[in-house]
């Protein structure tokens, strides 16, 4: 998919990523029982200035996927292109400057920021890291970034306790922000909020979005929080992409029956449509990344899985429509759960 | 009049800190029918939690006092029963679904003792009905080979699986009302799904009451008859779930409804939000109900969120000078059942 586009619009191009966990036994003599394959050939790439929504049960994947991409973790095998140049096989000091231009938002904001530190402190971490000016510069440049982020400038010598949920998530986007990066990794960044702040931090960052000309990777459980905020969209299911489309696309005209399947869970504000709605009720749990499933990994809990499912794998290929991909053997029969609007 | 199950009428429950008292939960009054489905909704702090807990008289004592009201539930006034037979209540005539199943499960004991315990405190009955019991339980449930897995131990099951053993606990013995709290913020949706269903299906099925505690509307719309919004520590609306949903009269309830992205929608540039945090805890001053409506859609809340900074916010609301304090006269109940602050919006337009 990646050669249809221009190379210099790409900012982020992940190509045949694995990752996998070793299962070992022992202590003294410790031998690999199994592997954890929690990231399994995926690839997709972003464009510059888009956001790509990336959506999944818990166990799919999808936070690895992140982690792997700023090097929280060392890839098994497969390309990270960060414009043009790979990630993944980058060195100390390139790593360092790439980094720069990587930054992560975290699910949590009551652990992913240090008690012990004030915000600004915590704000201006990274620029004294990076040396971005002197101490003078730095504070001016934090108290801005609190400004953008809709705190006010005062506030930069609290400690995060004294801040609600909404307040310290916009902290960790203040710091997110604080070296000017390309690329935000965004894991889950509204899940741990309350509906109302959730829209309040949603909205911040569409607008840091249009204003500072930012990339986003959207990582989410929720189809209805990245149907907002996502131009594309990419549903993992244990290990792998199985679809992937531009957001309206993915949404009215599913190509996966996985898709289809979180889509019609997703529960519907609205008691008449609630009534009315047929719901796809997927059996089961999600199985062990440890034991994948032979042929389609998804067949042991898909309510079209047919004999071919359990033996050959479905290839991920274009589908009808704009840059569609899925991986389904009976993509062509697979309807929309929601009507259209 | 009709018959209630659960009558709670004016209940308080506060909680007693170094800088003064919480309500948590400040004057809340609702009914539940048999086989009834009533949703709490709110967001956290709002004091549904407390609520559930209240009626449960979970709530530990200190720091936490009940300071008025009543809670009827079958004939006795459960804040004024002896803790013996509040014992018997628990878990005998009301169960209860908490939000972590893998914090509200015992890790060293397995599931089949746990849903025994149960059965025989309060059925007394032997051991081995009590398995017998907890095996046709699990299958009612919707747990695979319930013989087996009733010897194994709560680590051993996924998330919605361990949610499934909560809810058979809670329905071990029958009871007459279950109290689910947040009982599928910690699972996905595709199991969320499932949980939801089974919930509904066993509460049609044997006819139990239900209370459902959640902050997610979408949640609320699929399973419950009758919605209760709670806003810092009081009920704001009630009303017949289809009419909250079509008219909501509170502008917080209005305000929750449209600041969730919907999936069945056009997308929006900008979701509606309502600003600031929402309140909690502290001491509410007298003008209290003035305080919590400051937080409304529409007006400049940057100025007016920490309602401690009372005398900022005064000067806006102002010229509404009647809602300085809001008589209890004007929290009428309209004859279609629906609890409404009256003048607010109006009153908080300009």
């Amino acid at each position: 998919m990646t050669d249809t586009l221009v190379g210099n619009q790409l900012l982020l191009d992940v190509r045949n990523l694995k990752k996998y966990f070793p299962v070992t036994r022992g202590i003294i003599f410790q031998h690999t029982v199994g592997q954890v394959r929690a990231v399994d050939d995926v690839s997709f790439s972003i464009e510059r200035g888009q956001t790509l929504g990336l959506v999944g049960e818990s166990g799919s994947g999808k936070t690895t996927i992140g982690r792997t991409i700023v090097r929280l973790y060392e890839p098994t095998s497969g390309e990270i292109l960060f414009s043009g140049k790979d990630l993944g096989k980058a060195r100390n000091d390139e790593l360092w400057n790439m980094r720069r231009q990587v930054q992560m938002v975290f699910q949590d904001p009551f652990a992913s920021l240090n008690p012990r530190f004030t915000i600004g402190s915590l704000v201006a971490e990274p620029m004294h890291i990076y040396k971005m000016g002197t101490k003078q510069e730095i504070q001016d440049r934090t108290k801005e970034l609190l400004d953008v982020v809709g705190l006010r400038p005062e506030y930069i010598d609290r400690y995060p306790h004294e801040f609600s949920g909404g307040q310290r998530q916009r902290i960790a986007v203040a710091r997110a922000l604080a070296l000017n990066p390309e690329l935000i990794i965004a894991d889950e960044p509204v899940s741990a909020l309350d509906v109302s702040v959730r829209a309040q931090v949603l909205n911040l960052l569409r607008s840091l979005q249009r204003q500072f000309n930012l990339t986003y990777l959207f990582i989410s459980h929720d189809l209805s929080v990245v149907r907002h905020v996502a131009d594309r969209v990419a549903v993992m299911y244990l290990g792998k992409i199985v679809e992937i489309a531009d957001r309206d696309e993915l949404y009215l005209a599913p190509k996966h029956p996985y898709t289809r399947a979180l889509l019609s869970a997703v529960p519907i504000p609205d008691p008449q449509i609630e009534k009315k709605r047929q719901r796809i009720i997927l059996t089961g749990d999600l199985p062990s990344p440890m034991h994948i499933p032979t042929g389609c990994r998804f067949h042991t809990r898909c309510p079209m899985a047919q004999d071919i499912c359990k033996q050959v794998e479905p290839a991920f290929e274009a589908k009808e429509g704009r840059e569609h991909y899925a991986a389904c053997h009976f993509s062509d029969q697979v309807t929309s759960p929601i009507a259209k609007v | 009049m009709k018959e209630y199950l659960l009558d709670v009428q004016d209940l308080k429950t506060y909680f007693k800190t170094r800088s003064g008292y919480v309500h948590a939960v400040d004057g809340v009054s609702f009914s539940v029918a048999a086989g009834e489905k009533v949703a709490i909704v709110g967001e956290s702090g709002c004091g549904k939690s407390v609520t559930a807990l209240s009626i449960m008289r979970l709530v530990a004592q200190p720091p936490g006092e009940y300071v008025g009201g009543t809670i009827n539930f079958a004939g006795q006034d459960l804040l004024d029963v002896s803790e013996k037979t509040m014992r018997s209540v628990r878990g005998g005539q009301i169960g209860m679904i908490f939000q972590d199943p893998m914090a509200c499960l015992n890790p060293t004991m397995t599931i089949g003792k746990q849903i025994a315990e149960g059965l025989k405190i309060h059925l007394k009955l032997r051991s081995d009905e009590a398995r017998r019991r907890a095996i046709a339980l699990l299958e009612q449930v919707g747990i695979p080979a319930a013989r087996e897995r009733i010897d194994a131990y709560p680590h051993q099951f996924s998330g919605g699986m361990r949610q499934r053993v909560m809810i058979a606990i809670a329905l071990a013995c029958n009871p007459q009302l279950l109290i689910a709290d947040e009982p599928t913020t910690a699972l996905d949706v595709t199991v969320q799904a499932q949980i939801l269903e089974l919930i509904d299906g066993v509460c049609k099925d044997l006819g139990t009451s239900l209370i459902l505690i959640t902050h997610d509307l979408g949640v609320v719309a699929g399973i419950a008859d009758r919605v209760i919004v709670m806003y810092a520590g009081k009920v704001v609306e009630e009303a017949p779930t289809a009419q909250l949903f079509a008219h909501p009269s509170h502008p917080y309830t209005l305000g929750l409804l449209s600041s969730v992205p919907r999936l069945d929608e056009a997308r929006q540039q900008e979701l509606n939000t309502i600003e600031g945090s929402p309140l909690t805890c502290c001491t509410h001053p007298p003008a209290v109900l003035l305080c919590r409506a400051a937080r409304l859609p529409g007006l400049p809340v940057r100025k007016c969120r920490p309602w401690i900074l009372l005398p900022m916010i005064l000067p806006i609301i102002k010229p509404a000078g009647p809602m300085l304090q809001i008589p209890a006269s004007k929290l009428w109940r309209a004859s279609d059942s629906r609890l409404v602050v009256k003048p607010y919006r109006q009153n908080c337009s300009q």
